[in-house]
């Protein structure tokens, strides 16, 4: 994200009228203001969603996490779970809310696990829709989902039938970014397989995942293209440090060896992350110019019948 | 010592007399007081008898027939092609293989002639593509369940023939090697009613596949989950029986808990020194495996394993993982039992509910 320059040549000759610094007044006031930013992750239990969320923005979301046993997960249904948290890097303040969606996928019959996530996403455009119709507009909340994590399992041979029952029930209401969980169960080549069958089946099935816009031109092409090339990312979490050569990372220790998570030969989580801090703006965007317009002009149609 | 046809120290003909027979199989060499002891004055010869089963086996082969049973992608056929390292099972990853998932549960079975130091095996590798793939998973594991039943059914029309075989084709399936998926939080509710159902009629073997996904950490916690339960007892759906009172640890606890007996059964030990060879297995249940078929270079040895970026894991190096302990439970030391087991339980438990429905008017 380019770090805008503060220019301070109010240069005085004739014909500069100054507005080229207007990118750093809105600059500025989105510091002051802050950002808010929903993120949704989806998938099975197991994958290693909480453990990538915190191990993505390196605080713990899940202090006491309760692990549900077998027969628990027989009665329960999905549910929605979400937690926000305050986040301040260099003066910029995020609130970052992560809704998690425990028990997707766990039930032996899941025919009906994603209609609850349906209905939330929704619910949030409901509640925006109504608040911007309102009177007082001044501090409207948004609580839309801005991005939708989905975890797909490394264990199977590509998409699953509920992957492409769900990707295709929401690729319409929010921007779907497919992440290869516990990706250091596979080698290189099968990884490689892996990301191209699951490339194959989603445009075989006519499914919109989230594009990255194109480079603009103050940004690294190249770069850009690695990072579209390497989608889905497979990707690698761990709250625990190792020490490696005498550094202290982030990684997994097995006996055959350590994976490091944010070494970029290993797995795809530095390009995960970059690609999300980088586009955070971006997916919001998206999700207010297409996915809100979409259910917007649905809903009002409904009701002018 | 005559051995005639048919006759009792047969291993591979197992007819209908009473179980006195396998006693008479197992007795040491040693000459120790058994249940009637009775001094030798010399030497007999009878130990000769043991060359003979040798031979005889040697030139009849076995039969073993496995199942294996998860979700596609879980590294089925691998295992079995390192378990008896050759290629068994064509796998599903492979181009050529036809990759749909299929709607319904289907059955596989591959039959390959192993041979080993003069010994033959005829194995039947009998593959379930499309368990537990489907978003409704109900009710998958009937075809499974017909499938067993019906190999019982065949034997139990040869074994009433008036005229039988000499030697009844045996298709009953010894053993089902069920993969969990590797979470590392608890069985499903999918892998807890296939092991309760299953564990009925077949000897079920659970494994956690892909096991290179967890730390050795997260291994032992899969295997015994110390949890402190909810507050207040709460009804389990599955049994009507207060919450904190079973759900504490141990995926071994659980399928106790729920009636579910794997592989090795407790009930069937047949004498203390069985009884401690088996808790030593049972305490290690389900093995944490991984499977490989392609051999790389360690340490100048040639070994089977799985190249990463970050180190080379070994699949029969037991630092590594479980694969040595399942290898050894299959084929090694308990091949036979597995085939007794199914002989005099499960087979004689099928039999009767059978002969009691044909009774009944």
């Amino acid at each position: 994200y380019t770090q805008a320059v503060f220019s301070c040549q109010f240069s005085d000759s004739a014909g500069y009228v100054g507005f080229a610094n207007l990118p750093n007044q809105v600059h500025r006031k989105s510091v002051k203001k802050g950002f808010e930013f929903t993120l949704m992750v989806v998938g099975e239990s197991g994958l290693g969603k909480s453990t990538l969320i915190n191990s993505l923005f390196l605080t713990d979301l899940y202090p006491e996490r309760y692990i549900p046993g077998a027969a628990e997960k027989i009665e329960r249904t999905v549910q929605i779970e979400a937690s926000t948290v305050e986040i301040e890097e260099r003066g910029v303040k995020l609130r970052l809310t992560v809704v998690d969606t425990p028990g997707y996928g766990d039930a032996i019959n899941s025919q009906d696990c994603f209609k609850t996530i349906i209905q939330y996403i929704d619910n949030q455009f409901e509640r925006y829709l109504h608040d911007e119709s309102g009177l007082n507009r001044r501090h409207i909340i948004d609580n839309r989902v801005h991005c939708c994590f989905y975890f797909i399992s490394p264990f199977g041979h590509g998409l699953k039938p509920l992957d492409v029952e769900f990707m295709k029930a929401l690729h319409g209401k929010v921007n779907i970014v497919p992440v290869i969980a516990k990706a250091d169960t596979l080698t290189l080549k099968e990884r490689e397989r892996l990301k191209r069958r699951v490339l194959d089946e989603i445009s075989e099935h006519g499914i919109r995942i989230y594009q990255l816009p194109d480079a603009d031109s103050d940004e690294d092409e190249e770069f850009k293209e690695q990072t579209r090339a390497s989608i889905p990312f497979a990707v690698i979490g761990s709250n625990q440090l190792i020490e490696v050569k005498g550094k202290k990372i982030r990684g997994r220790l097995y006996p055959w060896g350590v994976v490091e998570v944010e070494n970029p030969e290993h797995n795809d989580f530095l390009k995960l992350r970059t690609m999300l801090v980088t586009h955070m703006q971006d997916l919001q965007e998206v999700t207010q110019d297409l996915h809100y317009e979409n259910f917007r002009s649905e809903r009002l149609k409904r009701t002018g019948k | 010592l005559p051995t005639r046809a048919g006759s009792s120290l047969e291993p591979e003909e197992h007819s209908m007399e009473p179980p006195a027979m396998p006693e008479e199989e197992e007795v040491p060499l040693t000459v120790a007081p058994g249940p009637a002891g009775c001094q030798l004055f010399g030497y007999v010869g009878i130990e000769a008898v043991l060359d003979q089963m040798k031979i005889k086996t040697m030139k009849t082969g076995f039969e073993f027939n496995i199942m294996v049973v998860g979700q596609s992608g879980l590294g089925k056929s691998t295992m079995v092609n390192t378990l008896f390292k050759s290629k068994v099972s064509r796998k599903s990853s492979q181009p050529s293989q036809e990759e749909r998932v299929p709607k319904t549960v289907q059955l596989q079975s591959i039959t390959h002639v192993i041979e080993e130091k003069g010994v033959k095996m005829k194995l039947t590798v009998t593959d379930t593509p499309g368990f537990g793939d489907q978003i409704n998973n109900e009710n998958c594991w009937d075809p499974i369940i017909k499938y067993i039943n019906e190999q019982y059914e065949r034997y139990l029309r040869e074994e009433i023939l008036i005229t039988r075989k000499r030697k009844i084709p045996d298709t009953r399936v010894h053993g089902c090697v069920y993969f969990v998926p590797p979470t590392g939080h608890w069985l499903r509710p999918l892998d807890l009613e296939f092991m309760r159902r299953l564990s009925k009629i077949v000897n079920v073997v659970p494994v956690i596949a892909k096991a290179d996904t967890l730390t050795l950490e997260e291994r032992a916690e899969f295997k015994q989950r110390v949890r402190t339960g909810p507050e207040g007892l709460l009804e389990c759906p599955m049994c009507p029986q207060p919450w904190l009172k079973h759900h504490v640890p141990q995926i071994q606890e659980d399928l106790k808990t729920h009636a579910i007996s794997v592989y090795p059964q407790e009930d069937f030990d047949q004498d203390p020194e069985d009884r401690a060879l088996n808790n030593r297995i049972r305490e290690k249940i389900p093995f944490a495996v991984v499977g490989a078929d392609q051999e790389h270079q360690v340490n100048g040895k040639r070994v089977l394993g799985r190249k990463t970026k970050w180190g080379i894991i070994e699949v029969e190096n037991p630092a590594h993982c479980e694969f040595p302990l399942l290898r050894d439970l299959l084929i090694r030391s308990h091949l036979q039992d597995l085939k007794d087991i199914t002989h005099n339980v499960h087979y004689e438990s099928y039999r009767v509910r059978r002969l009691n429905e044909s009774n009944r008017p």
